[in-house]
């Protein structure tokens, strides 16, 4: 077996880490989470030489080991427990070298906790452009390590890197500064009760609250000739380390860097002068999401009504070719039909996240923080919102996940409750087939009521998540302690490697999430609607044969399938909540739709197709006929079931209620309560319930 | 760190924009350990280089680096203004 070299890649945010870690493992990763909580656990294998491999751990952003984020825990707690599968027998602090005063930071922490330590100083490309030198053997006997200058958008030091990692046992492990003088008989003190702990270490169990091995706080603070100190006297004390910290790297830089003031006009100030402008800002942040919004809509709409084509005709191709039965109908009409649902969602979602990976790399999505921040504000929302409700249109799973780096805990509680209301692309089929049968085809300014109606629907799904924002702050009584600190960083070109793997990453694992959800219930709704107890779904052919003595043969045959229908265990429960939904204008089979849209909103368009294909004996299962059947649909009176009134009606319930189990449960582990989650289900699905009625009540005449 | 300030105290708040200063004192109170890691700290010099509507949040160029934050911290950071 060949040897495996452990390695934690550590480092600020924008200082390039993620791509010192692609160029490290190219596609050779995967994406995993942390056990308990929805960080994402980036792991990667690299090649060192023919006999040696790396085991890489791309651990969160994180400016200090400080932590004040979930994500930036994982950090520390992993650095904390050498008993952790995954401690490193290497580490590498990853900085920019434009802002490697700020970034150095970090460093002299992690070189505290005596782990090797390499150090790599990435964006070595652009010095010549800034004006910066650097002397790296006097930086390495300062740091008291050595560094790799690397740039991950060139591909170059990439090798000495990999070379520096092999030979990680020649790293000192030595701190490279003391930080205990700030207050020496105090950390006196906490050596002397623990003699046999790492002084940093227990400084962190202390002002962290964390615990590794058997040390926690409380054993610190039960410890008896050892006092520890009040919380601002703690917070003072860190304040000294962070200043003498600085210090130390103030010093160091001093004769390891010099920086030719006259070198380069910076491209920031130019492109900031524009983009954070009191008026420009704006113009451009709008013409920036119209864009985004053209190109979910417009351009993913090719690839994916080739992919909708492709699967209704695989089902077509699965039914003539396999042996009847019901083997064969389950796979066409329940799993095949139930995969292309899901298929559809790929295009759109990959634009979206295509849109967000490219704001985010560039660095435009903290000037669009900062543009919006003092707006949000009134809303009891951050600046910070704005991703989450961006994601949100495209799936409120990131979306809700993206709010973790909002600081102040209101205002992050109130973005998570109120991001569902984002017309996330599991909507996109429900409107799409509802507006093409209830709404008409003519123009208004060259634009199609259609599309109109579609715009509609996404602009009131925003502004209700806004309103709901402004109410929930009036309601919460959360007193927490708010602040705001975005980073600003420099404009970068995104590289397209990056963006490519963040791309296909998140649209993989939202298809296999929703995926396995979708599947699932196509198998068991088929099930449900096949099979069925009691003697009108046994004896379906005689009753209906006596009922209508006169009917040629298909007629006949399709009134079979529909009366079996109706008494199928599907049938049952749908018949059962009809009482409650007729004021909303639907009928049972629209029911069970809304029921199975409870585990997610998609499944809809899935469950009208398996309903309208077992209950009829012509099978297709192409969209145009589905639609055409829901076209067709009539109630017991002879009246059309999809009319102008219940189709709004069923947009607008579409457009509140809370259906997705997954997004309740990343509520649920986000905030730490089923209380937040349950109250999104109720308030979310009642009000949906209740604009719905009055919609169809209103239109219904 | 003293955390109490005179009504006289120039903030970081008071900058116009472009104007540059050196920060004086920081109320550790009312300041996030983060701000201060990010080298929000005395003797460091600080740049506003950009405001948004209302002077609100601030985008600040603190020892080279750029980052915003909202008024109502900027209130907490006393600064000496340094004239060009």
């Amino acid at each position: 077996m060949s040897k495996q070299i452990k390695v934690a890649l550590i480092g600020n945010p924008n200082t390039g880490k993620t791509s010192v870690f692609n160029a490290l493992t190219g596609l050779n990763q995967k994406v995993g989470n942390y056990p308990g909580i929805t960080v994402d656990k980036k792991q990667g294998v690299s090649k060192l030489n023919d006999d040696v491999k790396a085991n890489i751990i791309d651990l969160p952003g994180t400016y200090s080991l400080n932590a004040s984020s979930l994500d930036e825990n994982v950090v520390i707690e992993l650095l904390l427990n050498k008993n952790d599968k995954d401690f490193p027998d290497v580490a590498i602090v990853v900085t920019d070298v434009e802002n490697l005063k700020r970034n150095l930071l970090l460093y002299t922490q992690i070189k505290d906790l005596e782990i090797p330590t390499i150090l790599a100083i990435n964006m070595s490309d652009r010095m010549q452009r800034k004006g910066i030198s650097l002397d790296i053997p006097i930086l390495e006997k300062a740091l008291k390590t050595k560094i790799a200058l690397i740039s991950s958008r060139k591909n170059t030091g990439i090798d000495e890197l990999k070379q520096l990692i092999t030979n990680y046992e020649n790293l000192s492990t030595e701190p490279c500064l003391d930080a205990s003088v700030i207050d020496k008989s105090y950390f006196e003190g906490l050596q002397k009760a623990f003699p046999n702990q790492l002084l940093y270490k227990l400084w962190l169990v202390i002002t962290q609250d964390v615990n590794f091995g058997k040390v926690d706080k409380k054993t610190i603070d039960s410890v008896s000739e050892f006092k520890t100190k009040s919380e601002s006297d703690l917070k003072r004390l860190q304040q000294k380390e962070t200043i003498k910290r600085y210090q130390f790297i103030n010093e160091t830089l001093k004769k390891g860097q010099t920086i030719d003031p006259n070198a380069a006009t910076d491209l920031r100030s130019r492109l900031d002068r524009v983009l954070t402008h009191k008026v420009w800002g704006y113009i451009i942040f709008a013409a920036i999401l119209l864009l985004m919004f053209q190109a979910v809509y417009d351009w993913a709409a090719y690839p994916t009504d080739l992919i909708d084509a492709s699967f209704a005709s695989l089902a077509d191709w699965t039914k003539e070719n396999l042996p009847e039965g019901a083997f064969t109908n389950l796979l066409a009409e329940g799993i095949i039909a139930g995969i292309g649902g899901i298929m559809v969602f790929i295009p759109p979602i990959a634009f979206l996240f295509l849109f967000i990976a490219l704001l985010e790399e560039s660095g435009y999505m903290s000037r669009v923080v900062f543009l919006m921040d003092r707006v949000m504000r009134r809303f009891g929302l951050s600046g910070k919102s704005v991703v989450p409700l961006i994601s949100g249109n495209a799936c409120a799973i990131p979306a809700v996940m993206a709010a973790r780096n909002i600081e102040s805990w209101k205002e992050r509680l109130i973005t998570i409750l109120v991001t569902p209301f984002t017309t996330c692309s599991a909507r996109l089929p429900v409107y799409v087939i509802i507006i093409a049968l209830v709404i008409p085809k003519g123009t208004f300014a060259g634009i199609s009521y259609q599309a109109l109606t579609l715009m509609s629907l996404y602009i009131i799904g925003f502004l209700t998540a806004v309103f709901a924002a402004y109410i929930l702050n009036k309601i919460l009584k959360i007193k927490s302690k708010s602040y705001f600190v975005i980073e600003m960083p420099n404009y970068k070109l995104p590289l397209f490697k990056n963006v490519a793997i963040t791309v296909i990453e998140k649209t993989k694992s939202f298809v296999f999430e929703a995926g396995k959800i979708i599947l699932a219930i196509s198998v068991v709704l088929w099930f449900l609607a096949s099979y069925g107890a009691g003697e009108q779904f046994n004896n379906a052919e005689e009753i209906v044969a006596k009922e209508f003595p006169n009917l040629s043969e298909t007629d006949l045959e399709d009134k079979i399938a529909a009366h079996k229908l109706e008494h199928s265990y599907i049938g049952v429960v749908g018949k059962t909540i009809e009482p409650v939904i007729k004021p909303l204008g639907y009928d049972w089979k629209i029911g069970i739709g809304l029921v199975t849209s409870f585990a997610a909103r998609e499944v809809f368009v899935g469950t009208l197709a398996t309903i309208y294909s077992v209950g009829s004996a012509s099978d297709s299962e192409d969209e145009e006929t589905i639609k055409s059947k829901m076209a067709a649909e009539v109630h017991a009176d002879g009246k059309k079931v999809f009319t102008f009134a219940s189709g709004i009606s069923l947009l607008l319930f579409y457009a509140f209620a809370m259906q997705c189990m997954s997004t309740l449960a990343i509520v649920k582990r986000e905030t730490n309560s089923w209380k937040w989650p349950m109250l999104q289900l109720v308030v979310m699905s009642g009000f949906a319930y209740l604009v719905a009625l009055v919609a169809f009540q209103f239109l219904n005449k | 760190m003293g955390s109490s300030k005179n009504m006289t105290d120039l903030t970081l708040a008071d900058l116009k924009k472009g104007q540059q200063g050196v920060i004086k004192d920081v109320s550790s109170a009312h300041i996030p350990l983060k701000l201060l890691e990010m080298g929000c700290l005395p003797g460091n010099p600080v740049e506003l280089v950009q405001v948004a509507p209302f002077s609100d949040p601030m985008y600040l160029n603190i020892n080279g680096s750029h980052l915003a934050i909202r008024k109502d911290t900027a209130i907490h950071i006393i600064i000496d203004q340094v004239d060009e």
